[in-house]
């Protein structure tokens, strides 16, 4: 099988490569493993470039992300990048399910494609962390189904109230909107609505088929930040 | 070798268990104040609890200074931030202890966004003999008053009152991972992943932000906070932490935004070690400076090494806390631990340092005999008033028998939380959702 055999010349450069010896990785062989693991521990053993991502993926999902997790599993990401981009370069296997064809979709793609990716995918981080001038798209992208409060256009409501002292955050207007970030919506590499890792019905081979023809970066966007699409598309700048 | 023979210096008295700590509760924080009579525990659930040394007893001498609980209060609740709906997580990042100016005690407690300023006060006296109310506090039928008299203090069963007196809110953007006390005990300084504010302790609404290491583009963002402090004698220094492993010290008074360091404290990668996991491992998990303030402690993954303030180049002391985990870092990178935040302390002369570690493990180094023992924090495998055993780790080869084999070690039961009494040989150790206590009653002629 091609896999087989994709995987095993993988597995050869990275024995030469890192100093850790690392465990024979079949899962991808295994159909009973889902495409994508809710979580890292979920996955017995696997490439480290692969885990990387599933990682980066998977603290990507959590409501408020870890920021040191996060940029630490970048950082590290990079560097494993960085070691595989001079070898040569694997075809991509579109039928393959999504996290494998990723893959090799990543090791084909630039060295800079990946770090603009990664880069796009730290904007998304500065948008959660930082706040929006427009609480609606903010509100409908409420991580993991949790119920949204819903804050309403005017900032000037009660909403504002801090919960601790009770006391109308007037001071603290100032400082919040220091932080917001709007590249979100300058930024064009937000694709509609996409199937990404998801599993589940709307989600198949066949129908990331004509993504894959689009330009890489849409790809990659999809595929990394496909559980954190908006549930529209935002309003401006796009 | 001799490990055994020089461990029982380090050895401990006895160990006392405070099953206090209820299961739910993993305990996120442990503080000593000043003097060493109060120590103060913060839990995930956002409850602190304070203990208090019993004063040494002729009547009871086998309780000699032991810690039984003083206080508790819940610190923090969890929290709604409406505007980004998001929880914000009741659990206490850290506890600090204000040097106590009068009868009461105060600390700051602080989760991932809000530091609050608690005062622990003591009522054991109450007024007894008003002229208007009786006993109960109900008016008095004044027809029935024929005298006055003058009410007076009678003794009562100590009450122990906790009150929040500040609440230092909106401060922060991302998550508080360190908050520090100044010495001139008017001002302290929290630090989230990217920024450090510094605050007045009577001021609430507003704070000085002292460094700011947010990129432009958060696409350029590589390096994050990861511990701060406050240098204990000059109020103008302070250090932090970073995820890359090195170390700022800054000075206040050479510029308002302290961005600039004025030293900067870092190792050059040693090349045969060099992985993938490389930078993961360097980062510092924590920082402290000696009670002398000539040196700082830090820990990373695998070490905890010594700085000397004049030497920016490299520490001058390293200790390999679990070496054998080397081999083995791609699995930790797997499960999550590679990320755990394991924290380091002084003991009160600055001879000895101690971190915790994997298996319920901690491990002390004498810095001047460089011997270095590993204990173990358990109900298991200690008993009241037992000498604690040295552990070891073995990595192969030849093993005694009370030996753990890396393989067997149990990396759920961590220790990340510890603390060393400000001049005795106390340590607190929090073992998940365990807090162990351990007196050194054999030597003190050691330090």
């Amino acid at each position: 099988m091609l896999s087989k055999g994709l995987k095993r010349k993988r597995e050869e450069e990275e024995e030469q490569q890192e100093e850790e010896a690392l465990a024979v990785d079949t899962w991808w062989l295994d159909s009973d493993h889902p495409a994508v693991a809710p979580a890292p521990p979920a996955v017995a053993s696997s490439s480290l470039f692969d885990l990387s991502v599933l990682k980066l993926h998977h603290s990507l999902r959590q409501s408020e992300p870890d920021l040191r997790h996060l940029v630490l599993v970048v950082n590290t990401l990079r560097r494993i990048q960085a070691s595989m981009v001079p070898t040569a370069v694997l075809p991509p296997v579109p039928s393959l399910p999504a996290a494998p064809g990723m893959a090799d979709n990543l090791l084909a793609s630039s060295d800079a494609a990946l770090s603009a990716s990664m880069a796009s995918l730290l904007e998304d981080l500065s948008h959660i962390e930082g706040l929006s001038q427009a609480p609606q798209p903010l509100a409908e992208e409420g991580p993991q189904g949790r119920p949204i409060g819903g804050p309403p256009p005017s900032l000037g409501s009660l909403d504002l109230l801090d919960p601790a002292t009770g006391c109308l955050l007037d001071d603290g207007l100032e400082g919040l909107f220091e932080d917001i970030d709007t590249s979100m919506y300058d930024s064009d590499l937000w694709a509609p609505a996409s199937e990404g890792l998801k599993p589940g019905p709307e989600g198949g081979p066949g129908e990331d088929a004509p993504e894959l023809k689009e330009t890489e970066l849409d790809y990659l966007m999809d595929v990394l930040v496909g559980t954190q699409a908006l549930e529209r598309p935002p309003g401006p700048g796009r | 070798m001799g490990e055994d023979a020089d461990a029982r210096k380090i050895n401990h008295g006895f160990l006392r268990d405070h099953g206090y700590v209820t299961e739910a509760d993993v305990i996120s924080t442990v503080e000593f104040n000043h003097t060493g009579e109060l120590l103060a525990t913060g839990d995930k659930g956002g409850r602190v609890v304070v203990f208090q040394r019993e004063p040494e007893s002729k009547n009871a001498p086998h309780s000699q200074g032991e810690y039984d609980v003083y206080s508790t209060f819940q610190s923090h609740e969890p929290e709604f931030d409406y505007l980004k709906s998001l929880e914000i997580e009741e659990k206490i990042n850290k506890i600090k202890w204000l040097p106590q100016q009068n009868a009461a005690h105060s600390l700051l407690s602080t989760n991932d966004k809000t530091i609050k300023l608690w005062k622990i006060t003591e009522r054991d006296k109450r007024p007894e003999g008003y002229n208007l109310k009786d006993e109960e506090g109900k008016l008095k039928d004044l027809s029935t008053v024929t005298s006055l008299q003058v009410p007076v203090l009678k003794p009562m069963d100590l009450m122990v009152e906790v009150s929040p007196r500040r609440v230092f809110a909106n401060g922060h953007t991302y998550h508080i991972n360190s908050i520090s006390v100044n010495s001139d005990c008017e001002t302290y300084m929290s630090a989230d992943d990217l920024r450090i504010n510094l605050w007045h302790l009577a001021i609430t609404d507003r704070s000085f932000n002292i460094v700011d290491i947010k990129p432009a583009n958060m696409e350029d963002l590589t390096e994050v906070i990861t511990a701060s402090e406050f240098h204990p004698h000059h109020c103008n220094l302070f250090v932090y932490s970073s995820s890359k492993g090195s170390l700022r010290l800054c000075d206040m008074r050479a510029a308002a935004l302290c961005d600039k360091h004025s030293k900067l404290f870092e190792e050059p990668e040693d090349p045969s070690n060099r992985s993938f996991f490389s930078e993961i491992i360097s980062s510092v998990s924590d920082v402290k400076f000696s009670h002398s303030g000539r040196y700082m402690l830090t820990r990373d993954y695998l070490t905890v090494k010594v700085w000397d303030l004049n030497m920016e180049a490299r520490p001058i002391e390293t200790y390999q806390v679990h070496d054998y985990l080397r081999s083995k870092l791609c699995s930790l990178y797997e499960n999550d631990c590679i990320f755990d935040k394991f924290e380091c302390a002084w003991n009160g002369s600055d001879s000895v340092i101690m971190t915790g570690a994997y298996n319920n493990f901690f491990r002390m180094f004498d810095r001047n005999t460089k011997r270095d023992v590993t204990l173990e924090a358990s109900r298991e495998s200690s008993k009241p008033r037992a000498v604690l055993k040295p552990r070891r780790v073995c990595v192969g080869g030849k093993r005694r028998r009370d030996d753990i084999s890396v393989d067997s070690l149990d990396f759920t039961r961590k220790i990340l939380h510890t603390a060393w009494h400000p001049a005795e040989n106390i340590i607190a150790i929090a073992a998940t959702n365990n807090l162990y206590i351990f007196q050194d009653k054999v030597n003190s002629e050691m330090h």
